[in-house]
């Protein structure tokens, strides 16, 4: 190593020092305290007691909640990630056209994404109420009469569902960041050799834009297994458990009834999910994202 | 194109026929763009329904609400509302404490984010494509795992209850940020920085002086983004803190939707006021937002 070499390396580490301090406090130690506490029973106030893998035996063989948060999580992220995908670029698509007056669609289609959380969840408790709500009224006009939505039993968690796709334009802007970032050239060359809007869509757009469709699908796959805010003001979990979503229970369980023990393994095993989903896509990855160069 | 005298008739009637093809193209085009305005305005006013009907409910009498067929926009608008619902719900105190905690995730971001980054876009050292894969898979475990280590040491070091827990992990460095600045820096020509090296400056010199200046839009997107999740962030607060008092406006109005679930023309007001700050800063921040988000695009 010369000496600039040597100056260099110690900038960078020093650099990024903050950051290897964060990792060790917010990363390291909870995952493998977490990971310790999911052996233990726990109620935060005394010492964790060894117990074994007890929490994982009940977790997977006698624990009805487990079975039914997991099942409506994975139903949710199955109904709104692959809607939020395609919807998303389809927006996108849209909002890229060369017309004046796109920057205020942008604006407004954006802006849902941007409200999220309690005050979209009020909004829409009153925007779906079942007698009075904007939906329902407009249904009856046509002659439908619409569903109880958050308080009916089938229809709470397609409801919610619905609700995360009002906030699609949030991924529309990232694919509009991609799309902007496609050379022009390569459509112009395309138009020369006459491809149709079609192909050129098929053989250009889609390929480029492959690694932001990526780094989305991975994005609001982590997302959408962290639904909580949602189910937490507007149904609490019900009707009957419909809306009760993982990290719901995680949470009852962690901070209403102080079971620390078993709250650290049902974070783990929801960790191990999203982690096996994520590497899955990163290794499916290879076969359908391009990179130029 | 203009004709010359002189052309040939053959090139003459060539001509007119391009000139009808464009014309018709420009027809076909004209026609697009009107399907195209009208479907983004359909969809455009769809989106915006559920924030217009809160925005109309917000302004109409208690016997109103519930009254059907709903009134679509009130016959007097109830100004008096909005002054009602800041009297009875402590919301400008939920949303100062809001303001405190967005702004210190702010300064934590701003301090940490560039440094970090700068480390990684600019330096060698050894295992530093290790690191940057390391702070990559970060960005992937979610947020719920820390909770119970954390809470557990928060309780320990006396913070539960304070806005430490809230605040803290912003001065180290947020992964997603640090990614994004640490793609935009690479985008910065390294010239840049040698001719100020040749004009004395340090390390740390280019830093301040070079790299954050060009940032403007990577950094803005860090403002924006936490604005908006430290805004709208529910889970850490209501685990983290107890006191009503120093409570988020997000955490303050779910509070209050369980008291006060009928009073929705109060309560419709108070989720509007709630969002404006957000809208604001959104109005005024995206024009680089587009800008600062490109450089997710270009491949590490």
């Amino acid at each position: 190593m010369t000496a600039q070499e040597r100056r260099d390396a110690k900038t960078g580490y020093l650099a990024l020092s903050p950051w290897m301090a964060g990792f060790l406090v917010f990363y390291a130690f909870p995952i493998l305290a977490t990971l310790y506490f999911s052996f233990t029973q726990w109620t935060l106030v005394d010492r964790p007691v060894w117990i074994g893998l007890d929490n994982y035996i009940r977790m997977f063989t006698r624990d009805p909640l487990f079975v039914s948060s997991l099942k409506a999580t994975t139903l949710f992220v199955a109904l709104s990630l692959p809607l939020k995908l395609v919807l998303g670029l389809m927006l996108a698509l849209l909002l890229n056209l060369k017309m004046p007056g796109m920057n205020v669609f942008r604006t407004v289609f954006f802006i849902p994404a941007v409200i999220s959380g309690v005050a979209v969840s009020l909004m829409w408790i009153w925007f779906l109420q079942p007698d009075t709500g904007v939906v329902n009224t407009l249904l009856s006009y046509v002659g439908v009469q619409g569903p109880y939505w958050f308080w009916d039993l089938h229809w709470a968690l397609p409801s919610v569902a619905i609700m995360s796709i009002w906030k699609v334009g949030g991924a529309a802007i990232i694919y509009l960041a991609g799309l902007q970032n496609i050379p022009a050239h390569l459509y112009e060359a395309a138009e020369i050799d006459g491809a149709s809007k079609w192909r050129r869509f098929w053989r250009i757009t889609l390929p480029l834009l492959t690694p932001t469709l990526f780094f989305q699908l991975i994005i609001e796959l982590i997302d959408a297994f962290k639904i909580f805010t949602e189910a937490f003001v507007i149904t609490k979990g019900g009707p009957l458990k419909a809306t009760y979503f993982f990290l719901y229970y995680f949470y009852e369980e962690a901070f209403r009834n102080f079971n620390m023990g078993y709250a650290s393994a049902l974070a783990l095993f929801l960790l191990v999910v999203i982690m096996s989903c994520t590497v899955f896509v990163y290794r499916t990855s290879g076969r359908w994202v391009y990179y130029e160069n | 194109m203009r004709t010359e005298p002189e052309q040939a008739p053959a090139a003459l009637s060539i001509q007119r026929q391009l000139r009808r093809s464009a014309a018709r193209r420009r027809v076909i085009r004209a026609m697009g763009h009107v399907l195209v305005y009208a479907l983004m305005i359909s969809l455009a006013l769809l989106f915006m329904l559920p924030i217009f009907w809160m925005a109309s409910t917000s302004l109409k009498m208690p016997r109103e609400i519930f009254a059907w067929p709903p009134e679509w926009i009130p016959s007097e608008p109830q100004w008096g509302n909005y002054a009602e619902a800041f009297g009875k719900y402590p919301l400008a105190r939920y949303m100062l404490n809001s303001a405190i905690l967005v702004i210190a995730n702010i300064i934590g971001g701003l301090v940490s984010v560039p440094i970090i980054a700068y480390g990684f876009a600019r330096f060698e050292f050894p295992f530093k494509h290790a690191l940057f894969l390391l702070m990559l898979s970060t960005m992937m475990v979610p947020g719920h795992i820390k909770l119970i280590p954390l809470f557990w040491l928060y309780q320990k070091l006396g913070l539960v209850d304070t806005y430490w827990p809230l605040i803290l992990p912003a001065f180290f460095g947020n992964p997603f940020f640090i990614f994004l600045m640490t793609q935009f820096i690479r985008t910065i020509p390294r010239d840049l920085d040698d001719a100020a090296r040749i004009d004395g400056a340090g390390a740390w010199g280019i830093l301040y002086r070079i790299i954050i200046p060009l940032s403007r839009p990577a950094l803005t997107v860090v403002v924006v983004f936490t604005f908006v999740w430290v805004w709208n962030d529910f889970l850490e607060p209501i685990i983290f803190l107890r006191d009503w008092n120093s409570y988020p406006i997000s955490v303050g109005l779910a509070f209050f939707q369980g008291r006060y679930s009928v009073e929705w023309h109060l309560f419709m007001g108070a989720t509007l006021v709630s969002i404006i700050p957000i809208l604001v800063v959104y109005f005024f921040a995206q024009r680089h937002l587009i800008g600062g988000l490109a450089s997710i695009g270009i491949k590490g």
